[in-house]
């Protein structure tokens, strides 16, 4: 049911976020990135299954773990390579780093450091886009990304019950990879229900455990339709998932003993980017590669040719004109 | 009423089509009305803005010109409706934020300094954050300690903010049509106990620059630089200080940052004496950055180092009894005394014998 072309576009939009990532592990200890990563590795799926249904006008807020939803919605590789590099030509001029990956003209929002913060930017980013359906005749959406972590914020729950009340254009999906850097899920929530929770807003709520890449994708892609036709949402989506290598850096922990492998074996046997690959011939998927290594060694060269920012603009942008 | 805001003559009011006597607040509301009217992407939102009481008056009459969806109440969530007004103003509209107290602006430090004041710069220009937050403080008036903070002095320590506390009608109504119109997020702070005051506000729309004081009433003894309702008292006490043959120079920053250090220096090396009256604590406060900035510039400028005092509030929490809450604020007769020390020697003591009636002891409350 689902098109090769759809699958071929899913496959490389995951395969691309991983395989960067997996660069970028493999040369942080050149210190040529000069900021701390927060690697998505292993949580690709529900970027890219998310972002999918979107246009290039809607708008994504992300968390600092925020290289995949950037690549995901379409932001500028070379830019966000050039960011990390601390590079002149990066998505904010080698201002922001990983953790605030940027660009409006592909609607990406910028991100937080700040665990939860973004969630109400967003909330406040879909209400402009309500009040100027009305003279634009275009329903914009918003789809706010954050963790496990992001609900236990209060700001979470207030952001909720504003738009629960105003029917604001906004999918709020929570990506539960069940850890706040190291502490697990069970240390930090009196009840595993938070779906149950944000139901009790009067928000249409879904829940995904498996990881599917389409059936978050079909999830995500009734929710924009029905808040274009409707202009009204919110929808919120808590989506499992499970965070490969460490809280930030470059390095698979698992021999840090504080999570349990079996649980890990069982999420890298259902890992997305190997299942779609192998839905395709294996030239599509040697193509697809091939044009994957092609964009990450460009946009490498990018941001090593890149000039870093002159001293001058330290004071830049301090506040607008 | 009081001093009929005297400070301000009609002809010192740059007027093209009139001026006319009205109070601070329905100054206020006349920028908005004529902001909101002027562009469509203006909003006002808070919790009260559009009930009955309308904040003292300032926002009464907009729901019915502007409608419901540029004019609303929220629920509190102080923390998420600044992220809210953040968002709306990176889409492109011109949020006005309204809290009834600044001590509420403590919820929402997390947005106000980690978003609205980085956004613009983090993001290298890619978004701009044209939000107004406007809030109100006021003199304790039984209120204790968490109803009467001044905080400008936070918000002045962040790059990417901006902080104004006009002291009077016309430059309430100017710096909030400056504010409205400004790209970058202000922090609008209004004294209660300035709303009932009137002034000569021109009819027209106008800005108040930021970065521009004002000089009040000129003088050639003592530079008394004062902050929100502390000007009202410094006014008083330059009356008090010429029954005693003192010229006092009152200075009004209007907008603490930017601040305009070149007028406050000008004015003092003529007097060669500076008092800074804060409505704030002095400890890390904006008298401290003033003084610093005057030091630094009068060195710089190769001039003499002036004599600088400092008054503000008691390093206390604010009590709620009124003989404390007396002790705890600055008024016209300590500061007269504090600059007639000044100019007169630190052996020479002298206090006003009465003072005349205050905003403070005609106000009668509800705040």
């Amino acid at each position: 049911m689902y098109t090769e072309e759809l699958v071929a576009h899913l496959y490389k939009r995951m395969s691309l976020i991983r395989r960067f990532e997996l660069r970028l592990a493999e040369i942080y200890h050149t210190d040529a990135v000069k900021s701390p990563v927060h690697l998505s590795v292993g949580q690709e799926a529900i970027a890219v299954a998310a972002c999918d249904p979107l246009e290039k006008d809607d708008i994504v807020s992300n968390t600092y773990r925020c290289h995949a939803t950037y690549i995901a919605k379409g932001g500028d590789l070379n830019a966000m390579m050039a960011e990390l590099y601390g590079k002149r030509t990066g998505c904010a001029g080698g201002k922001a780093g990983s953790m605030h990956l940027i660009d409006m003209e592909n609607g990406i929002l910028g991100a937080s450091a700040v665990v939860g913060t973004t969630i109400p930017v967003a909330t406040g980013y879909a209400m402009a886009m309500k009040m100027e359906a009305g003279t634009t005749k275009k329903q914009r959406v918003t789809v706010a990304f954050f963790g496990d972590g992001g609900t236990e914020e209060g700001c979470f729950y207030e952001s909720l019950n504003f738009a629960s009340l105003h029917q604001l254009p906004i999918i709020y999906l929570c990506e539960n990879n069940r850890l706040a850097i190291h502490t697990p899920l069970e240390k930090r929530w009196a009840k595993d229900n938070l779906c149950e929770r944000v139901k009790s807003f009067g928000i249409e709520t879904h829940k995904i455990t498996d990881g599917d890449v389409f059936t978050i994708r079909d999830t995500v892609a009734r929710a924009v339709k029905q808040i274009r036709q409707s202009g009204k949402g919110p929808v919120f989506l808590e989506c499992d998932t499970y965070r490969w290598l460490e809280h930030v850096g470059p390095r698979d922990d698992h021999s840090d003993h504080y999570r349990d492998l079996e649980t890990y074996q069982q999420w890298q046997d259902n890992d997305q980017i190997k299942r779609l690959g192998e839905m395709l011939d294996e030239v599509t998927r040697k193509r697809l590669d091939n044009e994957i290594t092609d964009e990450i060694l460009k946009a490498e060269k990018f941001a090593e040719e890149s000039p870093y920012p002159a001293a001058e603009e330290l004071y830049a942008h301090v506040y607008a004109s | 009423m009081f001093m009929q805001a005297e400070s301000l003559r009609k002809e010192d009011v740059e007027a093209k089509e009139g001026v006319r006597l009205i109070r601070y607040v329905d100054a206020l509301r006349e920028a908005f009305e004529q902001e909101m009217a002027r562009d469509a992407r203006v909003f006002l939102f808070g919790l009260d803005v559009d009930d009955h009481k309308g904040i003292q008056g300032s926002t009464l009459g907009l729901l019915e010109k502007f409608g419901k969806e540029r004019v609303f109440g929220t629920p509190l969530s102080e923390d998420a409706m600044t992220g809210v007004a953040i968002g709306a103003a990176i889409a492109g509209f011109r949020p006005i934020h309204v809290h009834i107290r600044m001590d509420f602006m403590l919820l929402c430090m997390n947005q106000l300094v980690n978003m609205a004041a980085k956004s613009h710069y983090m993001y290298n220009g890619q978004v701009k954050v044209p939000l107004v937050v406007r809030t109100m403080i006021g003199r304790s008036w039984g209120q204790g300690g968490q109803h009467s903070q001044a905080l400008h002095s936070l918000f002045m320590h962040i790059p990417g903010l901006k902080v104004v506390a006009p002291s009077n009608a016309n430059d309430a109504k100017g710096c909030m049509i400056a504010a409205i119109r400004d790209n970058n997020p202000v922090i609008f702070i209004e004294h209660r106990l300035l709303y009932a005051v009137d002034g000569y506000v021109p009819y027209q729309s106008y800005e108040v620059p930021f970065g521009k004081a004002r000089v009040m009433q000129e003088g050639d003894d003592v530079t008394i630089l004062a902050v929100s309702h502390m000007v009202m008292e410094a006014l008083r006490a330059k009356k008090h200080l010429e029954t005693v043959g003192i010229q006092a120079e009152i200075i009004d920053p209007i907008s603490l940052w930017p601040l305009d250090i070149d007028t406050i220096v000008q004015s003092v090396q003529k007097t060669g004496k500076l008092l800074i009256v804060d409505n704030a604590w002095l400890t890390c406060g904006a008298s401290s950055e003033i003084l610093s900035q005057v030091y630094e510039e009068c060195r710089r400028r190769g001039e003499a180092i002036p004599h600088i005092e400092r008054m503000g509030f008691a390093f206390t929490t604010c009590p709620t009894t009124r003989p404390l809450e007396d002790a705890f604020y600055p008024n016209s007769r300590t500061i007269a005394s504090k600059a007639y020390e000044m100019v007169k020697g630190a052996n020479h003591q002298w206090q006003p014998s009465f003072d005349a009636k205050t905003e403070i002891d005609a106000f009668k409350g509800p705040f």
